[in-house]
């Protein structure tokens, strides 16, 4: 069931803007106000408005739903395991073993006016970044299978 | 007066919600009571700890003049945990939503009907 | 640092991280075989079960241990520049908790063991295996966290968790109406408790339980928190009046899941044991609280039992009667609590009164677990629960009557089982309390005896049915399980002594003693 005129030339042409701020919000977590979870879910809000103004069949067909379901998995495991590399510093789980070493993210927050540098702030953008891939394709495929549902309970019990 | 604003809605919405949750049948309306309660609570914790002329706690937009101290600009800022603890709970009800939804879901493709009074097919 | 001395100086953290590495390695796993998630479940439970062993015996030998989060090592729990507050969040384990983890130890192994085999001919098991492990991960949570936050937020992982599985079978309908109740009433009891959680922040201005104990007093706010926070987590273990959800629940679970279920019930009622001894403590007014609660438990006993009495559905039968066992656990603790203030009763009756509650937690985890798993059993082989069509399986299925049996006389209190050692501890200490709830709690014990004679006659005895005649045994795997929580049953019952000395007693004391749980984390102050 395809949308109006409208709707449909608005899925067209916002799509590329919502990814590109949902990016922003996940990746400049540690600067402003944002982060994993709330970039997550703007991401895939944009994904979802292509699911709502096209036909729910066209937009499955181009998803792979087990895919998003590996990196659902493979974004938490990632996120588990820098938590675990601590132990390696003789640490306790999930310290940031970042800060103050010369690999990147390795300083700390300036703090202050300035105009917010992303090489900074420890393993918080590492829990950013793929705490978001998670949110992402972990709401996509809620979204989906809901979906589904509804398209399998009106042609049979 | 003006800062128990946010105290006097959350307990009316909190009234509202559960007035839906005991007096309506349809099981969506049910869910939706659920979640305009968690929204009050999360108006609840994030009103906890406001400082009257405090500023956003963000690190990039500390009025930090040559002549101030940083500790004295982090104290003019609004504390920040109950902001870490309300996320949590937008997350925990984001969770909890999408569950009875999808239960919902399968009660009305299994049952045939959302009356919650139909549904209680469990008795004894 | 040796590998040895590293599991043994971060036991505290692995616990935590070892199922939840699990969960999400098991769906990954999943796709390449099932063999292979079979094998990696049920090792990572043994190795959360061998660390869990292995933080009961350090408390046994340190004390109190306090394990800080995010920091260079686990005993930093006050940074230097603070104040003298602890910020962090940290994990706080004392006898009692080292007690809870051992009964979550002992459930989780003997279910996981038994699901292998009852399960291996649903879809979608990458799912189940995933949501035992986050079920699991939320209950050892709850139990070791020290932070009240923290507390509500595995509270809230394990109630999920439970109402994904309560669900997994869809039966129609049935299970996901179940289900559908038992999330709304978690979802209502997590909210109430955010609601005492956030009170108790914005007054005190701490998150941390030893933090926020040392500076309570008795306001019209705290009395609300108390309430909030007492009344959601007796609603989640299933006590009177808030037990609806309990037989629905526990009666349309798959087997094994019950048998956890079983146990995240007695944790959450170890949470609302922690909020009213540690965290208020001293501010309470003992004797009346102590008589509320032995009234909430003389009630859950007595409707849990005359409810089981008509039922035609095995587990929900036996569901009423884990509701009648928790007002035992309620009656004996709330007797100790309720002569807090008077030490020389508190020293000659009261311990014993809460070292009989706090021993049937573990005994109602085993015998429980054994009787649901039987019950489990019976309906893999014939595929009904009502009591009316079966009869005559003690011909075809011998090792689970014998299992059956060994459960139906623990929960009846008969020697040489561990239901009666906890039993009489209850029935003595309470008789000097009071002789009347005594007498009340030995009456409801015949009852509970009389309803299982009528289920394992309805079961096992008779001739055989035709239409039963070519059911088999139980597979292995579920026989293993169920062997192991009755030779549970068997040793606790032979040697109680030496179990109440060695796990009961310390965490009796462990629960009355506030000034220790303070002064371990904010420094003997």
């Amino acid at each position: 069931m395809r949308m109006s005129k409208i709707v449909t030339i608005t899925a067209d042409l916002l799509p590329p803007f919502i990814l590109a701020f949902g990016l922003y919000v996940i990746a400049h977590g540690h600067l402003t106000p944002g982060g994993g979870f709330q970039g997550g879910a703007v991401t895939a809000t944009g994904l979802l408005l292509m699911i709502v103004a096209y036909s729910y069949k066209d937009i499955a067909k181009a998803i792979r739903q087990d895919r998003f379901k590996l990196y659902e998995s493979l974004g938490l495991i990632i996120v588990i395991g820098v938590g675990y590399i601590a132990f390696l510093y003789g640490a306790t789980f999930f310290t940031n073993w970042l800060v103050n070493t010369p690999l990147p993210f390795g300083t700390y927050v300036p703090f202050g006016p300035n105009p917010g540098d992303l090489n900074t702030g420890g393993t918080m953008p590492l829990y950013n970044i793929f705490v978001g891939v998670e949110v992402f394709c972990g709401l996509t495929i809620v979204v989906l299978y809901m979906l589904s549902g509804l398209e399998e309970g009106e042609g049979s019990s | 007066m003006i800062l128990n604003f946010p105290f006097i809605t959350m307990v009316l919405v909190t009234i509202i919600g559960l007035c839906i949750i005991l007096f309506r049948k349809n099981l969506l309306k049910v869910i939706m009571g659920i979640s305009l309660i968690e929204s009050a609570m999360n108006l609840f914790i994030v009103a906890l700890d406001f400082k009257e002329g405090g500023i956003a706690p963000i690190f990039t937009l500390a009025p930090l003049e040559p002549g101030v101290e940083p500790a004295a600009a982090a104290s003019a800022m609004v504390l920040p945990v109950p902001q870490a603890l309300c996320l949590t709970s937008i997350v925990i009800a984001v969770a909890t939503g999408a569950l009875m939804l999808s239960f919902a879901m399968l009660i009305y493709r299994k049952y045939g009907t959302l009356d919650i009074s139909k549904i209680s097919r469990l008795n004894g | 640092m040796t590998f040895a001395q590293f599991i043994y100086y971060n036991s505290p953290a692995l616990i935590i991280a070892i199922p939840l590495l699990a969960a999400f390695l098991t769906l990954v796993f999943g796709r390449i075989s099932s063999m292979l998630r079979n094998i990696w479940v049920v090792l990572s439970l043994v190795a959360t079960a061998i660390v869990g062993l292995i933080i009961a015996y350090r408390v046994s030998i340190e004390g109190i241990i306090i394990y800080t989060f995010g920091v260079g090592s686990p005993g930093m729990a006050i940074p230097v520049d603070s104040g003298g507050i602890p910020v962090r969040i940290l994990f706080e384990i004392d006898a009692m908790s080292s007690f809870m983890i051992i009964t979550l130890s002992i459930a989780t192994l003997a279910a996981i063991i038994y699901s292998i085999a009852s399960d291996a001919k649903s879809t979608g098991r990458d799912n189940f295996y995933a949501l035992f492990l986050l079920l699991t991960l939320g209950g050892y949570g709850i139990i070791c966290t020290g932070d009240i936050f923290n507390f509500f937020v595995f509270f809230e992982i394990s109630s999920l968790a439970s109402a994904g599985l309560i669900a997994y079978r869809i039966e129609k309908g049935f299970a996901v109406e179940a289900a559908l109740k038992y999330a709304v009433i978690s979802t209502i009891a997590g909210i109430m408790v955010l609601i005492g959680v956030a009170v108790l922040y914005g007054e005190y201005d701490a998150l941390n339980i030893a933090m926020l104990a040392q500076s309570i007093h008795w306001t019209f706010l705290d009395k609300f928190a108390l309430v909030l926070l007492l009344s959601a987590l007796l609603m989640k273990c299933g006590a009177v009046p808030m037990h609806f959800w309990t037989p629905d629940s526990y009666s349309l679970a798959p087997g094994s899941i019950t048998a956890i279920l079983v146990v995240a019930s007695q944790v959450s009622l170890y949470g609302a044991f922690r909020v009213i001894f540690t965290l208020y403590g001293v501010v309470i007014n003992a004797f009346t609280f102590g008589w509320i609660i032995i009234i909430l438990g003389v009630l859950s006993m007595v409707v849990g039992v005359t409810m089981a009495i008509p039922q035609k559905d095995v587990k929900r039968l036996m569901a009423y009667h884990a509701i009648s066992q928790t007002g035992y656990m309620l009656l004996g603790v709330g007797v100790g609590f309720a002569l807090l203030g008077d030490k020389a009763l508190l020293d000659s009756i009261g311990y014993m009164a809460m070292e009989g509650g706090i021993f049937h937690i573990i005994n109602h985890a085993m015998y429980k677990g054994l009787l649901f798993l039987t019950a489990g059993a019976i309906f893999y082989r014939i595929g009904t629960r009502n009591l009316n069509k079966m009869g005559g399986l003690g011909h075809n299925m011998k090792y689970t009557m014998i299992f059956f049996v060994i459960g139906a006389l623990a929960i009846a209190g008969i020697p040489p089982f561990n239901g009666f050692a906890s039993k009489l501890m209850i029935y003595e200490s309470v008789f000097l309390f009071n002789p009347f709830l005594a007498v009340i709690a030995m009456v409801v014990s015949i009852l509970t005896l009389a309803s299982f004679v009528k289920v394992f006659h309805s079961i096992f005895m008779g001739p055989k049915l035709p239409e039963y005649a070519h059911v088999k045994e139980a597979p292995p795997m579920m026989l293993i399980g169920m062997g192991l929580l009755a030779a549970g049953v068997i040793l606790f019952g032979l040697f109680p002594q030496q179990v109440v000395d060695l796990i009961v007693s310390p965490a009796a004391h462990a629960l009355v003693n506030q000034q220790a749980y303070i002064s371990a984390v904010m420094g003997g102050a």
